[in-house]
Parts: structure tokens; C-alpha cells; sequence
């Protein structure tokens, strides 16, 4: 039998940070008391109409040009019928067969479409089951009923479940630095939902798929595909067959569970909004969309790589967060003749590092400026300071900040710029460890590690490796 | 006392605010005359007067179908599932009103959710005609019609999704004008199909029409359909019909309309001939299938539109042992009555995955095409005329049985509906209904190119005033 390959899919929901939601002037909230903020028309009381959010409709245009959708000249919302007390009007208002926006890509990835609707309500189900069939009582939060939301499909052109999740990520970057949406994901601004199948490898004719919902980080995203893929592929193999359904992912034993067949046999009943018109963006809409989008971070990975001459890991890692982007580009302009792959590498690891060991904040909000880190990246450079005793810098840096060459030198950290000194240290280091020496002298080039140690316990570190391992070979005459 | 209430709204409004007449001693008079409703037409009178404002309209009282929200005010559109239903605001064209110096004088009675043409529909009870009380008023504004009719109220206002306002303004004998669609913002009011249902006056002559209309339309940010009519509505004039080109549809000639009704119809159009119109044939031919698409889209949408009644936010709930899901059941069962029903089964087939196209696609089509007569027709003419209603009032209790025979009071008035044009209807005549008995309202329907509303009103005064001189 033929390797089964994955065919995956995702639709994600962005919720958008408007200052009103879609249809009414009610202000968005997280984490208010329940139901306050409401009106008639999120509450659909009788009467009520909808009216558009002029701002929501400018983000969609937003992600709809960073995403390099064509948009429709004329789209058409629609109304999705169903009962549920998540939903006020009985039918959620959102875009069917005439989207905003169609036929696009990001990072490789065809995206199939891209349209507006609005959010249901939250609901807390009472009961063992949580569901709302049998349950003792159903409690409804319409804070978040209308809030604005995207709703982006891409074409199933991801192949593994690591790849979806990478992918997914660059996308939140990417929204994020719209500054449309939050995007977060365990606070529900980015949801994102996974049709996975199978198919044997070069068939070009996809296999059934399930639909995956509820994962709500980027890891259970990849352990809910990866967990849907050994199963639709154990399935197969054992000579079963995929079945359409839905699959509600635990994030507690990250198991997957098809919803009742009675939630998900839904007739939706479309038909167009009469209450609206047709949205028609205009020519300067339009312009305004794509002038006011920043370099976004695919386009930036390839400025670092190409023109900057980055690793294509250094330049992922930084391009991937605007703020991580913006501090490197920083240490970049305030230092003079350091090299851009040499900041990338110290960013990346050595300040990383650091950050991390420190507990400390994000590069930006650090103590460590980009001035003071670009002089230390100098000093390293011009063997001032050793690469080692460069670290001890930087740790200085993040836990006080400061000027690099004002702690060189309370610190005493100045590299030996005296190879008389250095020499008779090395020397004193080779008599006081005739084991090692013995060693190298025999070919094991490892042994030098204990005698170079010893040098720089004797600096403290201040003395440049490459000086001291050229030392060494010269003394024992190799 | 009984002189004041003979005077128009016009004439009324004048002498307010020339401070001939007191406003308290006009609505009380309107008051005292509501308060001995014997109709059933009023489900709710005011027993003070509102917060005055100064305008056109100064001290005009006023009657509003139950459909428009106003605010703190029982609001049930004729519905037991929004009985005790207070709404948080007023709807906008009920504000328009009351900010042009109108002052609400109580809420009318009407088909449950506006889905009926006789007014028998209503949870509270059926509407009686003024002429005839064995008779229905005609429907779904029955009440709003009623009270006019009746001497209940100097004026009302109502909506019409397929002729809810022209065919009881008919079977009234009273002026019931349907505005463009767009004209008048449904902010507030109740929807029962979205994409036709139209807010406008029921009035005892045209002029008083105008001047609620006026005092309504213009766009709306609350409502994304509305955009008003450009440069506004100002009294209707005119002394004959000259020059103007008044077309009959053809196949008149074949529907089934009472021969008293068809007698009264052709002596107005001579009248127009009189007044100096021209008459002439035109074909409508997809205008006989206005009222299948009717009843295709129309229910559609309701079913979408009242699914909101549920119990869980406001209104009736009725709880039984059981999931939400039961009560959702147990409160549309007992909140909705027959024909809302009915529609609401009709409409989510006809949405229905699968159905979709064969229904109300196909009804959409027909739509396009009888607006694209209508365009036709307007290319050459400037009004279509037709009866408002095939049959004078009938009586309480003949149609209830067969709907399909109801929904025929439609025939003429839907199609215009459909068309999104603006259509009045004037008492013009009188007819011996089928069967024999005292001799009862016709009314002759008029309709125009959209946002022609000015000409339509200035054409009807003029034949008003020769049908009542």
C-alpha cells in the first residue's frame, strides 16, 4: 500500500479589534462582567436593524491585501440560520457565496477566501455533558455577541501537521502586525479549526475529511492533526473508511470526539441579508488598504536573508516577531562596521540567552538598549574584550543596564592585550597539567579544553580563546 | 366637540399653530372619541399626552400599528409570544412623527406579525369594520384602518409588505399610501419580510397623507435600505389630469374581480379621462405570478425573522421539563398562532437545502422580471392602475378556512410590493357586495416609477378631489 499522505486544511476565525462590534455600537470587551455590554440590536430585540462597522470592514480590507486576496468589487452578506442561544437573531450574519475576498497566499499557502461575520455569544452549559442537549440549564454571555470577526480558508495545501502549525503562526504574525486583532489564542481572538485527510502519495483526488475544532494553542493544533492523521491512517490501513463528522479535540488528554450527530446536522438555510446592502469598496478604500500595510514578516525574511545575508533560521526567528524585528534592525543602525549575521547571532543567542536565564522581558523592553549592545558587539569584534568576558557584559546589561565599556572596566574584563603576560600564564598552565599536555601531544586534540580552562579560570576569562589555543600548540611544540 | 374632529390633519395642524385651536382641548377630543373604540381596533390608548414638540404636525394625535417599537410602550405586533413586550426605543419613523409635534394616541390592532388581509389573525381578537361590523377591515393594518374609518383617529400609520396598508385602506374607504421602498426607515418595526415590508400613512384624504409622509421619510443610519426621498414631500395640487398617461394592466380583463368592484373601477377611469388622462392597456405578463413569488419570499424571510422569538430574552417563554431546546418548542408553540405557523413552514422549506433554487430563487426571478415590466410600463406611462382589492370588505369569519382564497386579496397590491414602487390607494366609489347588502368602499390603487411619490400624491388629490366634488 502506498505511503497515506496529509492533506490539511485550516479556517481560521480572527476577531478584530475594532472599538464597536459589527452590527451595533456596543463596545468589545474581554473579561468584563457578563452582559453588559449589550443593546437591542446585539440582543436582537424586535425591530432591530443591522448597521455595518465602517472600521471592521477597513480590517478586512486590511488582511484581505496582506494576504493578497483579489477583492470582490461587490459582496453580499448572508444569513446562517440556526438555534442556539449563543445566538441572539436565530442566524449569524456572514458572507456565503459572494465573499469579501478570494484567491490569495501567505507564506506558500493558497488561501481559498477570506469574509466578514460576526461572533455568537458565549455559553456555559450546565450539566455533566456541557452540551446543550440534556443539560440542566444553559447560562449566555452576549459580551462577545457581535464582535467583529474574519473568517480565513485556505486551499488544503498543507502536508504536515508541524507545517500547519508553522504556517498558522506566521499568520498570527503577520495579522498581529495589521494591529487588527489581538491573536490570541487562548483568549479565542484566533481560533482555529483543521480539515484533515488522507490519500495515497501523488493521488491528486482528496480523501474525506473531518473537521477538527477546538484547539486552542498552536500545540494542541499540531497534536489534534497529528492524533487525526494516525487515526484516519490506522483506519485506512486496518481497511476502513474516513467518515465525514466533526471532531471536538480534549486539550486535557488531547483525544479527539465526534459532536453528536443531532449538533451537526445542520441545514443553515442561506439566503441574502435584506437588511443589508451590498458592500462595494471603493477604489480609494481599496488604495487605503494596501498603503497602510507594514513590511510584513514573510516579505522581511527574505530582506534579511537576501540583502542582509542572515542565516535562514536567524532570519525566520526575527522576522517572525515585528518587536524581535524592530530591536535587531536597532543594534543594526547604532552600531558601526558590525556586521548584520553578527548582530542576528547575538540577538538570537547570546541576549536570548541571557533574557532567558535572567527571567527577564523581551529584547525591547529589556534594559539592555540597542546602543549598549551594538558597543559591546564592537568591543567583541576588536578583540577588546574576549568573547567570553563579552558575556559577562551582557549579563551585567540585562540585570542593570549601562554603558558596555564603563563595566569592561569597573569589572576589570579588559582583554590581554600583553602576550608576554599571556605567554607565561599559558606556560604556567601547561607545567601544572602534564596529563593534558601528554595527551595532546599524543593527537587527542579534546584534552586542550582542560588547560585552556585553566588559562582562563587564571584571566578570569579576559584572555581571547583563539590566542590562548595558539599559545598552547606553540609551547608544546605542535 | 364633534366639529373638531371633522376637521383634516392639515386643517387641524393650521389652526394649532396659528393658536385658533388648544392642543390639549384637539387630543383630548381624540381621546374621548378612541376611548369608545366598539372595533376592537385600539390594543392600547394613551391616557396622557406625551413630552409636546413643535413642528408640522404640532398637536396632531396619532394612532401607530402595533408593528412600530415605541419605547416603554407594550409592543406585541399582534403576537401573544410578545405580549407584555416593553421595547427599550421607539421606532425612527414613530420618533419622526413625535418630533414633528405628533402625539401618540394609542397603539392599533393587526394580523399577528402582519401576516393576514383581514385582520382575524390578530391574538387579540378580530378587528371590525366601520361600515359593516359583521365585515373585516381588511388587513394586515385592520386597526390602524379602523380607527381611521372610524372616527377612532384624525390619522394612522401602518406597513404593507404585500398590501397590508392599501387594501385595508380600501376595504375602509380611506387613503392608504405605500412609499418606495427605502422611502420611510424600518428602524423599530417589527419585520415580518425584510425586503418589502414598508412603513406609511392611513389617512382620510390624501393631502394629510403627504404630510405624514413628509414628516417620516429620509434616510436613516439605523437602517442601511433607507435613503429618504430627495427633495421631500410637499402638499399635493393640481387641477386636472392633462398630459398625464394612466395605464391599465391587460390581463384586468381576466382576473376574478367582483363585478361591483370592476363597475366602480371603470367609472373612475372615465373619470380620468375626464380630468384629462390618458388611458391605455399595458402588459404586466409576469404580474399573475406576483403573488406565488410573494408567498415564497415573504415566508422565507419571516422564517428567519421570527425565529428570534424563542423566550430566551424576552417575551412569552413557556418552560417544560426539559432542555432548552423543549423550551424553545413549548414557547413557539404556544406564542405563534396558526397562519405565523404556517408561514414559518413555508419559508424554511422553501430555504431548505436542496429546495433553495426551485423556490425562492425562482421566486427572486420573478421578482426581476415583474420589476423589469414595471420599468417597461413607466417607460411609456407614469402610473399603473388597477382595484386596490379584487372584492369589497367580506365577512368575519368567510376566508378563514382557505388561505389560498386570503392571500388572493393580495392579487393586485403585491405586485408592487414586489417592485419596491410606491402605490396608493383612494376610496373612489362604492360597491354592493357579492351577495346583496348596503353598499360598501371601493378603492382605486395608483402606482409610480420609484421616489415618484410627489407625482403620485399630486395625481391622486387631484382625482380625490373630483371623486368627492
Amino acid at each position: 500500500m502506498a505511503e497515506l499522505e496529509a492533506v490539511i486544511g485550516l479556517e481560521i476565525h480572527v476577531q478584530l479589534s475594532t472599538r464597536t462590534k459589527m452590527f451595533c455600537g456596543c463596545e468589545l470587551s474581554f473579561g468584563d462582567e457578563p452582559n453588559v455590554h449589550t443593546c437591542p440590536v446585539c440582543l436582537a430585540h424586535p425591530g432591530v436593524l443591522p448597521v455595518p462597522n465602517a472600521e471592521a470592514i477597513r480590517y478586512g480590507l486590511k488582511i484581505a491585501a496582506a494576504l493578497e486576496c483579489e477583492v470582490a468589487p461587490s459582496s453580499i452578506f448572508h444569513r446562517k440560520n440556526y438555534f442556539y442561544p449563543d445566538n441572539s437573531k436565530a442566524y449569524q450574519i456572514s458572507q456565503y457565496d459572494q465573499p469579501l475576498a478570494v484567491n490569495g497566499r501567505l507564506g506558500g499557502i493558497r488561501i481559498h477566501r477570506a469574509h466578514l461575520e460576526e461572533d455568537a455569544a458565549k455559553t456555559i452549559h450546565l450539566g455533566e455533558s456541557g452540551r446543550i442537549h440534556g443539560s440542566g440549564g444553559s447560562l449566555v454571555d452576549f459580551n462577545r455577541g457581535g464582535t467583529p470577526l474574519v473568517e480565513i480558508v485556505t486551499e488544503p495545501d498543507l502536508r504536515a501537521a508541524e507545517e500547519a502549525g508553522a504556517w498558522a503562526r506566521l499568520l498570527r504574525t503577520t495579522v498581529r502586525q495589521l494591529g487588527v486583532s489581538d491573536v490570541n489564542m487562548e483568549e479565542g481572538s484566533l481560533r482555529i479549526d483543521a480539515n484533515v485527510s488522507v490519500r495515497p502519495a501523488g493521488s491528486e483526488t482528496l480523501g474525506t475529511k473531518t473537521e477538527l475544532k477546538n484547539m486552542n494553542s498552536f500545540r494542541f493544533l499540531e497534536r489534534g492533526i497529528e492524533a487525526e492523521l494516525a487515526r484516519q491512517r490506522e483506519l485506512i490501513g486496518a481497511g476502513g473508511t474516513v467518515e465525514q463528522e466533526t471532531l471536538h479535540f480534549h486539550p486535557e488528554d488531547g483525544s479527539l470526539h465526534p459532536l453528536r450527530s443531532k449538533e451537526q446536522a445542520h441545514d443553515y438555510r442561506y439566503f441574502p441579508e435584506p437588511d443589508l446592502v451590498p458592500l462595494a469598496p471603493t477604489e480609494a478604500m481599496l488604495r487605503e488598504a494596501r498603503e497602510s500595510l507594514p513590511e510584513l514578516p514573510e516579505a522581511r525574511m527574505r530582506r534579511y536573508e537576501e540583502k542582509l545575508g542572515l542565516s535562514a533560521e536567524n532570519a525566520a526567528q526575527l522576522a517572525g516577531d515585528p518587536d524581535e524585528a524592530a530591536y535587531f534592525e536597532a543594534v543594526c543602525a547604532a552600531g558601526d562596521g558590525i556586521e548584520a549575521p553578527t548582530v542576528a547571532n547575538w540577538v538570537t543567542g547570546e541576549l536570548a540567552a541571557a533574557l532567558r536565564q535572567a527571567d527577564g522581558d523581551s529584547a525591547a523592553e529589556s534594559k539592555v538598549t540597542p546602543e549598549a549592545l551594538a558597543a559591546l558587539i564592537a568591543l567583541v569584534g576588536e578583540k577588546r574584550v574576549s568573547h567570553g568576558s563579552g558575556k559577562q557584559v551582557l549579563a551585567t546589561l540585562v540585570a542593570e543596564g549601562g554603558d558596555p565599556a564603563a563595566i569592561v572596566e569597573h569589572e576589570g574584563l579588559a582583554q590581554i592585550s600583553d602576550s608576554g603576560e599571556l605567554e607565561s600564564i599559558v606556560a604556567a598552565a601547561v607545567d601544572s597539567n602534564p596529563e593534558a599536555a601528554e595527551q595532546i601531544r599524543s593527537g587527542n586534540q579534546k584534552a586542550i579544553g582542560a588547560i585552556v580552562g585553566a588559562v582562563m579560570k587564571q584571566t578570569k576569562g579576559r584572555a581571547d580563546g583563539g590566542e590562548v589555543n595558539r599559545l598552547i600548540k606553540e609551547k608544546l611544540g605542535i | 366637540m364633534s366639529g373638531l374632529l371633522e376637521l383634516s390633519v392639515a386643517e387641524a395642524a393650521t389652526r394649532i399653530q396659528a393658536v385658533e385651536l388648544s392642543r390639549e382641548e384637539y387630543f383630548d377630543a381624540w381621546r374621548e372619541a378612541a376611548a369608545g373604540d366598539e372595533l376592537n381596533a385600539y390594543l392600547w390608548r394613551a391616557e396622557e399626552r406625551a413630552v409636546e414638540s413643535d413642528g408640522p404636525l404640532a398637536g396632531v394625535p396619532i394612532a401607530v400599528k402595533d408593528l412600530f417599537c415605541t419605547e416603554g410602550i407594550e409592543t406585541t405586533a399582534g403576537s401573544r409570544i410578545l405580549e407584555g413586550h416593553r421595547p427599550l426605543y421607539t421606532a425612527t419613523a414613530v420618533r419622526r412623527l413625535t418630533e414633528a409635534g405628533a402625539e401618540l394616541l394609542g397603539k392599533t390592532n393587526m394580523d399577528e406579525f402582519a401576516m393576514g388581509s383581514s385582520n382575524e389573525n390578530s391574538a387579540y381578537g378580530a378587528v371590525l369594520n366601520p361600515h359593516d361590523r359583521a365585515r373585516v377591515p381588511g388587513g394586515s393594518s385592520g386597526g390602524s384602518a379602523a380607527v381611521v374609518a372610524g372616527g377612532l383617529a384624525p390619522c394612522a400609520i401602518g406597513t404593507d409588505t404585500g398590501g397590508s396598508i392599501r387594501q385595508p385602506a380600501a376595504l375602509c374607504g380611506i387613503v392608504g399610501l405605500k412609499p418606495t421602498y427605502g422611502a420611510i426607515s424600518r428602524y423599530g418595526m417589527i419585520a415580518f419580510a425584510s425586503s418589502l415590508d414598508q412603513c406609511g400613512p392611513l389617512t382620510r384624504d390624501v393631502t394629510d397623507a403627504a404630510l405624514l409622509l413628509e414628516a417620516m421619510q429620509g434616510g436613516d443610519p439605523c437602517d442601511s435600505t433607507s435613503v429618504g426621498i430627495e427633495g421631500g414631500i410637499r402638499a399635493p395640487r393640481g387641477e386636472d389630469l392633462k398630459g398625464l398617461r394612466f395605464a391599465v394592466p391587460a390581463d384586468l380583463a381576466h382576473d376574478a374581480i367582483e363585478p361591483g368592484v370592476r363597475a366602480a373601477f371603470e367609472a373612475t377611469l372615465r373619470r380620468i379621462e375626464e380630468l384629462g388622462g390618458e388611458l391605455a392597456e399595458v402588459p404586466l405578463p409576469h404580474a399573475e405570478h406576483g403573488i406565488s413569488a410573494y408567498y415564497v419570499i415573504a415566508p422565507a424571510e419571516a422564517s428567519s425573522n421570527l425565529a428570534r422569538y424563542d423566550g430566551v430574552r424576552y417575551g412569552t417563554r413557556v418552560e417544560p421539563e426539559g432542555d432548552v431546546v423543549e423550551m424553545y418548542e413549548a414557547t413557539r408553540a404556544a406564542g405563534f398562532g396558526d397562519e405565523v405557523k404556517r408561514r414559518i413552514m413555508l419559508g424554511t422549506y422553501a430555504l431548505s437545502s436542496g429546495y433553495y433554487d426551485a423556490y425562492y430563487g425562482r421566486a427572486q426571478r420573478v421578482r426581476t422580471k415583474i420589476a423589469e415590466d414595471f420599468a417597461a410600463a413607466f417607460s411609456k406611462f407614469d402610473f399603473v392602475v388597477t382595484p386596490t382589492s379584487p372584492s369589497v370588505a367580506f365577512g368575519l369569519g368567510e376566508k378563514t378556512d382557505d388561505p389560498l382564497a386570503m392571500y388572493m386579496n393580495d392579487f393586485f397590491t403585491v405586485p408592487m410590493s414586489l417592485a419596491g414602487i410606491p402605490a396608493i390607494s383612494i376610496p373612489a366609489g362604492s360597491a354592493e357586495p357579492e351577495g346583496g347588502g348596503p353598499q360598501l368602499p371601493v378603492g382605486f390603487q395608483i402606482a409610480a416609477p420609484a421616489f415618484a411619490e410627489q407625482r403620485l400624491l399630486d395625481a391622486a388629490y387631484v382625482l380625490e378631489q373630483s371623486l368627492n366634488g
